[in-house]
């Protein structure tokens, strides 16, 4: 049965990644071998199409770095220098997640808070409602270099900044899922609790609030990985000295394309990993909270 | 008809506290050295707390109805006007007296939102709600901003706003032309038919559905935006670049919803076709394809502002001398506020229009829906 399973879902997914690593290396083959030519091979003379493969899979400044040249240096920055060294992929990967965790914490206290705001007030509803969903329009990380100005401005740095900006990303989902998930319960539970004269609060804590975790966890995910893109982009402008955002700006800046590269698999693992923790919650809360 | 509830009574009469203490209190004080006081009661403020008592007595009528809420919402608005027509500028400051009758203000357009909040009725009702919240927000952003007189570069008031948008109308719409029209459009549109293109071409090929599925899906948990710098080095420093990071932005949530809505056509009426002989392309075309336009539709509206984000995050990294990322970015470190925020408000005008027009389109498309018949 599980060998079953195993060839229905984990089969096609390893043979196109294997399909993505044949056109990788085809591909950095193809960019890098007229930099190669001229930088590697002339200077030394006649060459081989074999000495024009391994030139091309390991240049200094290759164009489209080989998969194995990525790894060797994510490895190298990771295995190579203790975590509090500004060289090790881990320390900046610490600082983006600080931030973006942080950002993520206050995101979903403001945004729980404005939902439930929301739900009891028919003004709020009518007349704050739509502009929390009209800003979804918005390219609202625009706004990022005017947080980090003004915020700068008022003698702040580092941290809060760029969880300010995470915040900003993480709060729209959690409110709208959860405006939606504070009002799921039908009018038959509404009005049996209302029958055991249960005040608001109690309607909140009993029967609001178990009704809205379907909808929370889901707009969570969203919001974490908003928050880190928001994480990552507040780290562009400000020249900041740490975080991945940092990494891919000094790579772009020195045109060190395995820096960039690196950072950006170092970016996607964290964002994997903080996405996952929000599903392990999600695992925890929800079995717990299902009957027996 | 039923009792329309009338909420706010007593703000109005709490807002009649200040503006009653605003009476025998200094409106501004001008001048340095000999401070001149402008009591309130000598110019425009008493004309204010006048209006404000008609508002507070208007507010006492039980009965709510449509004309009586505008009626109250047009007294309050007066009142409001009056006090930042007479607002203290240049060399005087604003008094005591000032500062209660914005309070008395503050009071009474809480209660006009309310008013206009519980009435039932038309849909549009609740748009003229939003609207008028909004236009509060922007009263009370601009009459702080002044009376505080909060640097521009901290935040400018909506007016110093408006004033950058027309001064640099010309700048801001090369900018619109390089970030909406060439590298957004081209970006979002291969990107979409890329994305719903492959949906189709794997929609008879479960194997690759199933690996190509959970790799997109995957996709939505990177920060795929950090390609930029990649692409800027690729594809240099013009619109091509952009509209590659917008491409590998709206290529996957385009895939997964195409491949997503083509599975949601129902059993039942994957039967009747069936049962009709019908072949696997008409099935496409008659039920496949139009069960798959709502999903279609969503990725599409998701796509629009992504495609957005992206052009003016990759113009972070580097652009010619124009797009509205790098104006944001050159003038956020030129201290230049207004024309900042100006180039934030042309991008969420272009957000919001895509967004409208998306909306439009789909009720032409989907009017058959159960979620548009509603309306």
């Amino acid at each position: 049965m599980s060998i079953e399973r195993l060839r229905l879902h984990a089969l096609p997914v390893a043979v196109l990644l294997a399909a993505l690593l044949v056109v990788w290396y085809a591909a950095a083959v193809g960019m890098n071998s007229a930099g190669a030519i001229e930088r590697v091979l002339t200077p030394k003379g006649a060459w081989h199409w074999q000495d024009l493969i391994s030139a091309t899979l390991n240049m200094q400044r290759p164009i489209l770095p080989a998969p194995h040249q990525i790894a060797v240096d994510l490895w190298s920055s990771i295995a190579d220098w203790p975590l509090t060294s500004p060289r090790n992929l881990l320390y900046h990967a610490g600082i983006t997640a600080g931030a973006a965790l942080t950002g993520f914490a206050m995101g979903v206290m403001l945004g729980l808070l404005l939902a439930i705001c929301i739900v009891h007030s028919v003004t709020l509803d009518k007349a704050l409602l739509p502009w929390i969903v009209a800003t979804q329009t918005v390219p609202v990380l625009a706004i990022a270099p005017i947080v980090l100005v003004i915020l700068g401005s008022l003698g702040l740095t580092g941290l809060l900044p760029k969880a300010t900006i995470a915040m900003y990303l993480c709060f729209f989902p959690v409110t709208v899922a959860m405006v939606q998930g504070l009002r799921s319960p039908q009018r038959l539970e509404t009005e049996l609790i209302h029958t055991y004269s249960a005040t608001r609060v109690q309607t909140f804590w009993m029967l609001r609030m178990p009704a809205s975790l379907p909808f929370l966890f889901p707009a969570l995910r969203v919001a974490i990985a908003g928050g880190l893109v928001g994480t990552i982009v507040a780290e562009l402008p400000t020249g900041a000295q740490a975080g991945l955002g940092a990494r891919l700006l000094t790579g772009s800046y020195y045109g060190n394309t395995l820096q960039i590269w690196s950072a950006l698999i170092m970016a996607s693992v964290l964002g994997i990993v903080l996405t996952a923790a929000v599903a392990l919650l999600e695992y925890l809360v929800v079995t717990r909270r299902r009957p027996a | 008809m039923s009792r329309l509830r009338v909420p706010g009574t007593l703000g109005m009469l709490l807002s009649l506290v200040p503006a009653g203490l605003a009476i025998f209190q200094p409106f501004a004080l001008q001048g340095v050295d000999p401070i001149v006081v402008l009591p309130v009661f000598q110019g425009v403020g008493l004309l204010i707390v006048a209006v404000l008592l008609a508002a507070a007595f208007k507010s006492l009528e039980t009965r709510g109805s449509l004309v009586r809420s505008l009626e109250l919402i047009a007294l309050v608005g007066l009142a409001a006007g009056l006090l930042i027509a007479a607002r203290p500028s240049g060399d005087s400051a604003p008094g005591s007296g000032f500062w209660l009758l914005l309070l008395a203000v503050l009071f009474q357009a809480r209660t006009s939102v309310q008013r206009l909040a519980a009435l039932d009725g038309v849909p549009s009702l609740s748009t003229a709600t939003a609207a008028l919240f909004g236009a509060w927000g922007i009263y009370f952003w601009q009459v702080l901003i002044r009376a505080f007189d909060v640097p521009k570069v901290l935040l400018p008031a909506p007016t110093d706003i408006v004033v950058a948008l027309f001064e640099h109308a010309g700048t801001l719409g090369g900018d619109f032309v390089q970030t909406v029209l060439k590298s957004v459009l081209i970006g979002y549109t291969l990107g979409c038919s890329l994305g719903i293109g492959v949906g189709f071409a794997i929609d008879r090929s479960p194997f690759l559905q199933r690996g190509l599925l959970p790799l997109a899906a995957l996709t939505s948990t990177i920060p795929l935006v950090g390609v930029a710098p990649i692409a800027v080095m690729w594809f240099g420093f013009d619109w091509p670049s952009k509209a590659a990071v917008i491409i590998l932005m709206t290529f996957f949530p385009a895939l997964v919803s195409t491949l997503a809505g083509l599975q949601s056509a129902g059993k039942l009426e994957r039967e009747l076709m069936h049962s009709y002989a019908a072949s696997a392309n008409r099935t496409l075309l008659d039920l496949r394809l139009p069960a798959a336009m709502p999903f279609i539709f969503s990725a599409l509206k998701v796509n629009a502002t992504l495609a957005l984000i992206g052009a003016i995050v990759a113009e972070f990294f580097g652009s010619p001398t124009s797009g509205l990322g790098f104006r944001i970015s050159i003038e956020a470190t030129r201290m230049n506020m207004p024309l900042v925020w100006s180039a934030i408000v042309v991008a969420s005008i272009v957000g919001s229009a895509l967004y409208a027009v998306l909306v439009h389109l789909e009720r032409r498309i989907n009017f058959w829906h159960p979620s548009i018949r509603s309306r």
